[in-house]
């Protein structure tokens, strides 16, 4: 057995797991909702765990986690998703699985805030003893479905619950996420086309579409990804594209497609990775992909999170705040430069 | 595809009178379906292999537990971790050398390290396969298996054993690899006639078989190398040398109580395996033994090389996996006794 070697965490760990374990308080089944002031609060306060937690732990890939925590959010929290934190193994619950599993830190923080684990633990992110791996491992950490970090697997690892919730008459759904470099992988069109002669319908995959991965853009790396909506139609998926960073736009696509029969679902969500926040988009290359910001860089990326906070003092009636504004430009241009290249527009095909 | 050969000589069946019997992945495929009946949490996921797997047996009786996932190793295996998670205990199953090269990431990821109810089923292992050639041929695939934790490898050595282990590896919960061999094998256990009674054969996981007693050398085999050991140990025994057999149907965990005392009683042994050398039985032996007890140890099996295409027996012969090569190699380590 290997020797354990860091005992603040073991005892953190302990204290928190030991509470779990105990289930004092089983608590029905739920579909939290939050209303959407409370969900973009959510979401901020997220993205500041994630760059808290990889900052103090020296590494991670807060980018990657920073670019789908809108999506993450809305799912957990927005309505979208039901489960029981109390009860992680529950048969009824719907599953959500990682499958860019490099995006832990944010998976973590919306874990911890859902009442999987005290979000103590997120301080020991990485360390030696703790269960908050560097990427998901299921069954050492409540909440996690499946271990992923090797790219390509989550989706096929998704059918498989999804047809076992057919064989056992159940109606839980399965959500994926994974990433636009991940989509280099074969085996996600393996997964796409078996998904698809399954009728898989209780699957939604979310393309996390936030045009970098590891050495550079999508454009460069892989351009032949585009274009990708017309791919996954032509596999026979239901699919929609949206802006994903805008709250009430990834709410209305996970909603809708919840009544999509005889077709899995993918939702390709334009996002960027380290929206607004200039440590992260003044690196061209790859928006720092796989690499935590130093506490001085931090400082910076939370302030500038703090001046995104415009809900909480504007009207919080709907999505066209100054900020989603801001953001939603910019994602404009992002898609018209990418696109500049494949020479297609970007439609809405919902 | 060409008709598969027994990988019998007629000297087995001369000496021993062991008869031919179906190959071991029929083995399988009927117990699989025999036991779809019973246990309604079998699933299987196969990547349209089926007819050469066997497990279209299962698929005509349970076509709503049978997943045709195409030609797609990787995420086969990845659907079987999902339906695992799920509650479900599926089978995937395809020629071993693509279940094991082609997915060993997603098998590592998805049933290793999770230690998920995933049993591994590959066919056409070996070079016995003949005439489709080395592309098809597994002898990688026990290295690949035994080399990840949390996994349990078998080797069944004919076909009433295979379904012996076939039910033994569904009453075992945890990620399992079944080797199974395209070619009609020579029956070992059961030998009376009555090969659809089961009932008797022993077999439990990781509990090596003793077929024949002696104290010179002990040969340890697996799958279709155990009817060539019995043959060798009855040459042997012409020549005055005694020689143990043991079947090690179990690979992974090893039986290191019946390797320890072979080694201990007989001071000598040799392995057998239709694979390479390297990574398969052989090494799992002479690990425990250069650990437990130091004797002389002798490896036969596919030395470092791929092989070809050709006719069973020719191939077996050719690459040095047949009963005299065990007795070639049983005196040569007898000889090296201290
Ligand atoms: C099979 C595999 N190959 C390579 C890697 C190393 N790796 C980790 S993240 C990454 C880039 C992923 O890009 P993308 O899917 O676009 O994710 P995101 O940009 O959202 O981080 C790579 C190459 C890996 N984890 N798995």
């Amino acid at each position: 057995m290997p020797q354990s070697s860091n005992e603040q965490v073991v005892e953190k760990v302990a204290a928190v797991l030991n509470k779990h374990a105990s289930g004092a308080n089983k608590s029905e089944a739920m579909v939290p909702n939050r209303d959407f002031t409370a969900l973009q609060e959510t979401a901020w306060r997220l993205s500041r765990e994630i760059i808290e937690m990889t900052t103090k732990a020296g590494s991670g890939h807060p980018s990657s986690s920073l670019s789908m925590i809108d999506i993450l959010t809305a799912l957990y929290f927005g309505g979208v998703m039901r489960y029981n934190p109390q009860e992680p193994h529950w048969e009824e619950r719907d599953r959500f699985i990682l499958s860019k599993g490099h995006g832990a830190p944010g998976l973590y923080a919306v874990l911890a805030e859902a009442g999987y684990f005290n979000p103590a633990l997120l301080d020991t992110l990485r360390q030696t003893d703790s269960p908050v791996e560097g990427h998901p491992i299921m069954n050492r950490l409540p909440g996690i479905e499946a271990s992923t970090g090797s790219l390509g697997q989550g989706l096929s690892i998704g059918l498989g619950h999804a047809l076992a919730a057919r064989l056992d008459k159940r109606d839980y759904r399965v959500y994926v996420i994974i990433g636009d470099g991940e989509s280099d992988e074969g085996q996600i069109w393996e997964a796409a086309m078996a998904a698809a002669k399954y009728q898989a319908d209780n699957l939604t995959c979310i393309l996390d579409l936030n045009q970098f991965q590891q050495t550079g853009s999508v454009n460069k790396v892989m351009p032949s990804l585009e274009p990708v909506v017309d791919k996954w139609e032509a596999f026979g998926w239901h699919v929609r594209e949206i802006d994903g960073h805008d709250m009430e736009a990834v709410l209305e696509a996970l909603r809708a497609v919840k009544t999509v029969t005889q077709q899995p679902q993918m939702i390709v969500a334009h996002t960027l990775k380290g929206r607004g926040l200039s440590p992260f988009e003044k690196n061209d290359v790859n928006r720092k992909h796989g690499e935590a910001l130093k506490p001085e860089e931090a400082e910076i990326a939370l302030a500038e999170l703090d001046e995104q906070r415009t809900w909480a003092v504007y009207d919080p009636a709907g999505s066209r705040l100054p900020n989603n504004e801001r953001s939603a430009n910019r994602l404009a241009k992002e898609i018209v430069t990418r696109q500049g290249e494949t020479g297609k527009p970007m439609e809405n095909k919902s | 595809m060409t008709t598969a050969k027994s990988t019998q000589t007629k000297s087995t069946e001369q000496a021993l009178g062991l008869k031919e019997g179906p190959a071991t992945r029929d083995a399988f495929g009927e117990a699989l379906r025999e036991l779809g009946r019973t246990n309604a949490k079998i699933v299987v996921v196969d990547g349209d292999v089926s007819n050469s797997t066997r497990t279209e047996y299962f698929a005509k009786d349970f076509p709503e537990r049978f997943f045709n996932m195409g030609i797609a190793e990787s995420n086969l295996v990845s659907v079987a971790s999902g339906l695992a998670a799920a509650g479900k205990t599926p089978v995937a199953a395809s020629f071993a050398v693509f279940l094991l090269c082609n997915a060993y990431d997603q098998i590592r990821m998805g049933v290793a390290f999770p230690k998920l109810d995933v049993k591994l089923v590959g066919s056409h292992s070996g070079i016995s396969i003949g005439e489709d050639g080395p592309s098809q041929m597994a002898i990688e695939d026990l290295a690949l298996a035994t080399s990840f934790p949390n996994f349990t490898v078998i080797v069944p050595a004919d076909a009433p054993s295979t379904k012996a282990a076939t039910r033994a590896m569904f009453e075992y919960e945890g990620p399992v690899y079944l080797r199974t061999g395209r070619p009609k094998t020579a029956i070992i256990y059961a030998n009376d006639g009555t090969n659809g009674s089961t009932e008797e054969i022993p077999f439990e996981i990781g509990k090596a078989n003793q077929l024949r007693e002696g104290n010179a050398v002990t040969i340890i085999a697996c799958g279709i190398m155990v009817a060539m050991a019995l043959e060798a140990a009855h040459t042997l025994s012409q020549n005055g040398i005694e020689a143990r057999v043991l079947d090690m149907h179990t690979i992974k965990p090893l039986d290191n109580e019946a390797v320890e005392r072979a080694a201990r009683e007989t001071g000598a042994i040799v392995t057998a395996e239709e694979h390479l050398i390297t990574g398969g039985l052989g090494d799992a032996v002479a690990r425990l033994v250069a650990m437990r007890q130091p004797v002389p140890i002798q490896f036969v099996g596919v030395n470092d090389t791929y092989a070809e295409s050709g006719e069973a027996q020719a191939l077996l012969k050719k690459y040095g996996l047949t009963a005299s090569n065990i007795v070639d190699a049983a005196k040569q380590v007898i000889a090296r006794k201290s």
